[in-house]
């Protein structure tokens, strides 16, 4: 993982768990035991100046958790995440490095505050960090940012209610970039939207990042939006990153079992005769997962030491892998 | 990137929907809740009723017949005097005149002032420390929540007039010796103090809804305080419950306030309010004299009625699952 030497953002051995356990009385009354989550469950990745990485993965496997920790929303439960070589809450705590961060959501319904106009919406991080003083300034950086987004400068008057969902996505992305940040957190940004609208969101945000030298961290439940982003992708299940490496290769030659079904589940328009195999089984309860490897009950490679033993990675060229079958070379039909 | 202009255009290609008035006037008599209110007969003539109310009280001095409190116009010769169409009366007292020989109609326009001021000024305290403890149990969460909670259900379970009353008792104790001067303050902390509770809960919920939303997230990614996204960001989000719930406790207080005057803890019958007026009427009540007590019991119940009803069709008006 070592491509570059002075990573943006670095995420080591992340944890993070959440207390689920019921209320104390009842937990009292009924002898419940207190219950944990572990959404997240020892991540580690890095990022180089400029490039995408993305997470995929199935709802609830932990990858809007990541997302939230890597801005600092959630602090993780063990491990370190380090931005600028900064841990995260240092950098957090500095307004100069906290600039540079910023997050796209993935609800544009929810993202935009009901009762701001667009303006008042996207000159929020230049007043917060004092980009710049007067009125005028911000009214015309304002509307430079909304025409950066494909959207006109007196769109800045209306309310969030007036737009669409992809208008209101490309709102928020002048947000995000209105503190001129380097390094954005992008949590499912076009999931929400129609599948033409998603492309011109996607469009969009590639050449911002070609303009402005963007660093993405992408989260996505969808393989075909991921392949349009990535420079490198994570596959993540159940709060584990169970492989990752350059996306082209883990399009081209996935490793991991659940990759492979995933991609397999992708429907194949050319027809090539590929025999696919559905994605077979639900997520198991991240509350109760199973023993050894997470997912070894939906696995068509599983053995008995899937069962009981945790896989390390293991490094398969440029990709690194959590599975004991392919460290083993046990490779099914 | 072609995408962008294709936007642009189609957005501008159609008609403009019917040019809005400029201005916060204008956009409200655009809005649903205008056009809802001009569909609504009760609102609208419970609107005229309460309009006619607050303006007859707020410029009492200027509209009333009489000044009830300058004891030179006053004259013995002219108490009990029954109101118009019964015989004896004078169209100087419309309403009749009370023993002390104060025009009924006059004493009522001040004494609903009175009300109205304690009522406003009594919400107006309510709300604002409910919005404050909402948004600090809500946003906050953990211990301070639980604790600020349970105070709020404790004081629940007790009548709010019970807690009034007690406080009014307390305050007013301590305070003895300044009672003419202090009891209108005293008696607006006692009424607000019993119903800040509703408030908390109101805004709590609906701050507990609004802080997991993504807006506030966007806003705590760069960095901005707890207590200004609490201000800025959630407060103009749920203050639509709180108007509705602000309404009706109007009502609420106005009726309260006349509670503890009519039980003599309330207002002095220097400064009387209408709970006053209806309390000095009820002694001539079975003497004959209806009026005293009957008139200002009336002006209550429609002030009351009309600010209630008001309240109930804000309620309908503002909850999104009716429309």
């Amino acid at each position: 993982m070592a491509d570059s030497p002075a990573p943006l953002f670095e995420a080591e051995h992340v944890t993070r768990v959440f207390d689920v356990s019921g209320p104390w009385l009842q937990r009292i009354t009924s002898g419940e035991k207190r219950r944990s989550l572990r959404a997240v469950d020892d991540v580690s990745f890095s990022m180089s100046k400029g490039t995408t990485l993305s997470l995929v993965g199935e709802s609830g496997c932990g990858k809007s958790t990541m997302a939230r920790m890597a801005v600092g929303l959630y602090a993780p439960s063990r491990g370190k995440i380090r931005f600028e070589g900064e841990p995260l809450s240092a950098a957090r705590a500095d307004a100069r490095l906290r600039r540079r961060m910023n997050m796209i959501f993935q609800d544009p319904y929810a993202s935009l505050n009901p009762r701001w106009r667009v303006s008042r919406i996207i000159a929020e991080p230049i007043r917060a960090f004092g980009l710049l003083r007067s009125a005028r300034e911000i009214a015309a950086r304002v509307g430079e940012l909304l025409l950066q987004v494909g959207l006109q400068p007196s769109d800045g008057e209306k309310f969030p209610h007036e737009f669409s969902g992809g208008q209101r996505q490309r709102i928020s992305i002048a947000r995000a970039l209105s503190s001129e940040p380097e390094f954005l957190v992008c949590d499912e940004p076009t999931s929400a939207l129609d599948v033409s609208v998603q492309a011109q969101i996607l469009n969009l945000m590639r050449d911002l990042q070609r303009r402005l030298d963007l660093t993405y961290l992408f989260i996505s439940h969808n393989l075909a939006v991921v392949r349009h982003m990535s420079d490198r992708l994570g596959v993540m299940y159940l709060g584990r990153v169970v492989e990752i490496g350059p996306a082209d290769e883990v399009f081209s030659a996935p490793l991991h079992p659940y990759t492979r079904m995933l991609l397999d589940a992708i429907p194949d328009l050319s027809m090539s005769g590929r025999s696919r195999t559905p994605v077979a089984g639900e997520v198991p309860s991240p509350i109760a997962p199973p023993p050894g490897c997470t997912f070894h009950p939906r696995c068509p490679l599983a053995n008995e030491r899937c069962r009981h033993e945790r896989p390390e990675y293991t490094l398969s060229g440029a990709m690194l892998v959590a599975c004991h079958a392919v460290a083993e070379g046990r490779r099914a039909a | 990137m072609s995408a962008p202009a294709q936007n642009a255009s189609t957005r501008h290609a159609p008609a403009q929907i019917p040019a809005r008035a400029p201005g916060p006037i204008g956009r409200f008599l655009d809005s649903d809740l205008w056009y809802n209110f001009r569909r609504s007969p009760t609102a609208m003539i419970a609107g005229a009723v309460a309009l006619v109310c607050v303006i007859g009280s707020l410029f009492a001095s200027w509209l009333a017949p009489h000044d009830p409190f300058n004891l030179a116009s006053l004259s013995l010769s002219n108490s009990f005097i029954p109101p118009v169409p019964l015989k004896g009366s004078q169209w100087t007292f419309p309403l009749g005149t009370d023993d002390q020989g104060r025009d009924m109609l006059s004493a009522i326009m001040y004494g609903g002032r009175i009300s109205l001021i304690v009522g406003f000024s009594s919400v107006l305290f309510a709300t604002v420390v409910g919005i404050g403890i909402g948004l600090i149990s809500g946003y906050g969460g953990g211990t301070l929540d639980a604790v600020l909670m349970r105070i709020a259900d404790v004081q629940l379970t007790f009548p709010a007039i019970l807690i009034a009353l007690v406080v009014d008792g307390i305050v007013s104790a301590a305070l003895h010796q300044l009672h003419e001067v202090t009891e209108i303050y005293v008696i607006i902390f006692a009424i607000g103090i019993s119903n800040w509770p509703q408030f908390a809960r109101t805004v709590r919920g609906s701050t507990l809804v609004e802080r997991n939303k993504e807006y506030v997230m966007a806003a705590r990614v760069i960095g901005i305080s707890g207590p200004r996204i609490m201000l800025t960001h959630i407060l103009p989000n749920v203050l639509g419950p709180v108007l509705v719930i602000a309404t009706i406790n109007l009502a609420v207080a106005i009726v309260t306030e006349a509670t503890l005057s009519f039980l003599g803890v309330g207002l002095p019958p220097t400064d009387p309010s209408l709970g006053t007026l209806i309390n000095n009427g009820n002694s001539y009540l079975f003497s004959g004299q209806w009026w005293i007590t009957v008139f200002p019991g009336a002006a209550l119940v429609i002030m009351v009625l009309s600010i209630n009803l008001l309240g109930d069709w804000l309620r309908d008006a503002l909850n999104p699952r009716l429309n």
